[in-house]
């Protein structure tokens, strides 16, 4: 694995360092060993990506790498398409009326919007997470389950179950409760039921919509830490409005904006590190400095 | 200390000019709409009050159980046939509308814009309007002069008195299902059929039930489709056609205009017991529709 250096640097960071982030943001990540990027894996590849939403052009070429293993932040200023690109990764734009997406997807080489390509599969592989928690009116087992029992999971649901939540975070608040309501469980833990659930079928990647925004700052705490423990078996791209989540929280970040023409555009990917110390372009500077945005 | 000309503070209580004409305007306008309130509630009131101080008398253990005296000028008897045939038809009509109401306004909602949409929606609600006779003549014309009166055309004719409440109450609540749920489902790889089934109808399941079940209500208390398809019966039948079949409603409507003074206070208590039906249909689907989803 190419990420080694990566994940012990992960392991050992303690709760005293992440508060540590939270105070000195501009720092965020200790030198995490990105210049160790020769062995590129990228899982998806956007090569010349444009997204129209009826006869508006709401992203414009996109040139992008999204490696494997990795945190991936999408940062900038609102309506600057930041989660068009992030349902565009696993179709769920398909489910808007009139959304249409140019260029090349490519997942693992694949390009996803080949017309032999079917959607559900990509979504198979490629969970979500959306802005507000959205789980649905059943039990919290039932929650969890949803997916597996959606592929006819032949194994054991109950140790799944039990493995997914574990793997969210969630299993000591709610093993005692795993039949009762979902909505009865707080916002944050809500959304680690989510990412739970998304869990359950075993994606590739996870896709995080702002997870965050409907959070406050403890649960936001911890799903950044459930994320840096998630990459090491996902994936993860993350758009955030937040810049000191994706400083704390990212490895890579990319950096969008708006064109005059309304249309989103990428300015910048870097290392966050690099991307948030020194920017290479001029707008990158004014937005995470303050002055724009 | 500052010593200033003392500044006028008007006290709290005394509302100014305009303030009091508006407060005066908006007393006059709640009691004109109280009265109007009051207006409507009349005749609901009077009628179950009618209904109940005639109907009361009349209702007995032996009405409950019994069917019609060999001469039905006496006193005595009672309207289980009505019953059982209300029952029978509005089951077997439930049975029929319900689940092609649901499955058509599942395909309103999923496909708003297909091209069969408009149209589907724009008949239901025509449908809504037609007069029941109507549907009585239709489906006379279409079965019974095939097929005979009987249970299944009577039950026909109430369904198709159903399925427009049912297709559009059911719209209007499978709308309100959020349609975050839907991405969710959907982002964890579901197809639109197991979306439908495993997330959208489960939690408009409440719903679902209350309208299904008012539109159950609203077609026990029809006639004029009745007369022309189940006709009548003297007699408790449960033959799915060959003969005709009793109701309720056509008990009451035959009894009512009797010139035997027997017959009408059978039909008071019949319109007492009919009510009863409907009232606990209602309170049935209000309790369910309130019911939380499952777990806490």
């Amino acid at each position: 694995m190419s990420g080694t250096g990566i994940t012990i640097g992960l392991e050992r960071d303690t709760a005293q360092e992440e508060l540590a982030f939270l105070t000195t943001a501009d720092q965020a990540q200790p030198a995490l060993a990105h210049e160790a990027d020769a062995a590129l894996d990228p899982v998806f590849e956007l090569r010349g990506m444009s997204v129209h939403y009826g006869a508006f052009r709401a992203v414009r070429d996109m040139d992008l790498s999204i490696e494997r293993h990795r945190i991936t932040a999408l940062i900038g200023p609102s309506g600057c398409g930041k989660s068009t690109v992030l349902r565009s990764l696993n179709r769920m734009n398909d489910l808007i009326p009139g959304a249409r997406v140019e260029g090349e997807v490519r997942y693992n080489g694949e390009d996803i919007y080949d017309p032999a390509v079917d959607a559900v599969e990509v979504r198979r592989r490629i969970g979500m997470v959306f802005q507000k928690p959205n789980p649905f009116p059943k039990s919290i087992y039932d929650n969890v389950a949803f997916g597996p029992r959606l592929n006819r999971f032949r194994g054991d649901l109950d140790d799944l179950v039990e493995a997914s939540l574990r793997r969210a975070a969630l299993w000591d608040e709610v093993r005692d409760k795993l039949r009762s309501n979902a909505l009865s469980l707080s916002g944050g833990q809500q959304q680690r039921l989510c990412i739970a659930r998304a869990i359950a079928v075993e994606p590739d990647v996870i896709l995080m919509d702002e997870p965050c925004s409907a959070l406050d700052p403890i649960a936001t705490l911890r799903i950044e830490e459930l994320m840096r423990e998630l990459k090491e078996n996902y994936t993860i791209v993350i758009v955030t409005h937040n810049m000191q989540q994706a400083a704390r929280a990212s490895d890579t970040t990319a950096f969008l904006t708006m064109g005059t023409d309304r249309a989103g555009y990428l300015v910048e990917v870097a290392p966050t590190q690099q991307l948030f110390t020194r920017p290479a372009n001029r707008l990158t500077e004014d937005y995470i400095t303050g002055r724009f945005g | 200390m500052t010593s200033a000309a003392p500044v006028a503070r008007p006290s709290l209580r005394q509302a100014s000019g305009p303030a009091r004409r508006r407060a005066a305007f908006s007393g006059a306008m709640n009691a004109l709409l109280a009265a109007a309130v009051l207006l409507a509630l009349i005749p609901l009131g009077l009628i179950l009050a009618v209904i109940v101080a005639k109907g009361l008398p009349a209702m007995n253990w032996e009405f409950l159980t019994g069917t019609f005296n060999f001469s039905r000028r006496e006193s005595g008897g009672g309207y289980l046939h009505g019953l059982v045939g209300t029952l029978y038809m509005g089951g077997l009509a439930a049975l029929m509308a319900i689940p092609a109401g649901i499955a058509a306004a599942v395909f309103l909602t999923e496909f708003p814009r297909h091209p069969v949409s408009g149209p589907v929606r724009f008949f239901s609600d025509v449908m809504t309007g037609v007069p029941s006779v109507f549907v009585g003549l239709f489906v006379y014309t279409l079965l019974v002069r095939r097929i005979g009166f009987g249970t299944f055309v009577g039950a026909v004719s109430l369904a198709i008195i159903m399925l427009p409440i049912v297709v559009r109450s059911s719209e209007e609540i499978l709308k309100l299902v959020p349609g975050e749920l839907k991405r969710a489902s959907y982002a964890l790889g579901a197809r639109r059929w197991q979306t439908v089934l495993s997330v959208v109808i489960p939690t408009a399941a409440p719903g679902l039930v209350t309208g299904a079940m008012l539109a159950v209500a609203r077609a026990l208390g029809e006639t004029a489709p009745l007369v022309l398809t189940a006709l009548a019966a003297n007699q408790v039948v449960f033959d799915l056609q060959g003969s005709g079949q009793s109701a309720l409603p056509l008990l009451i409507f035959r009894e009512a205009r009797g010139a035997f003074e027997a017959g009408q206070q059978r039909a008071w208590a019949g319109a007492l017991e009919l009510m009863l039906l409907v009232l606990v249909l209602t309170v049935l689907a209000r309790l369910i529709g309130a019911r939380r989803p499952a777990g806490t």
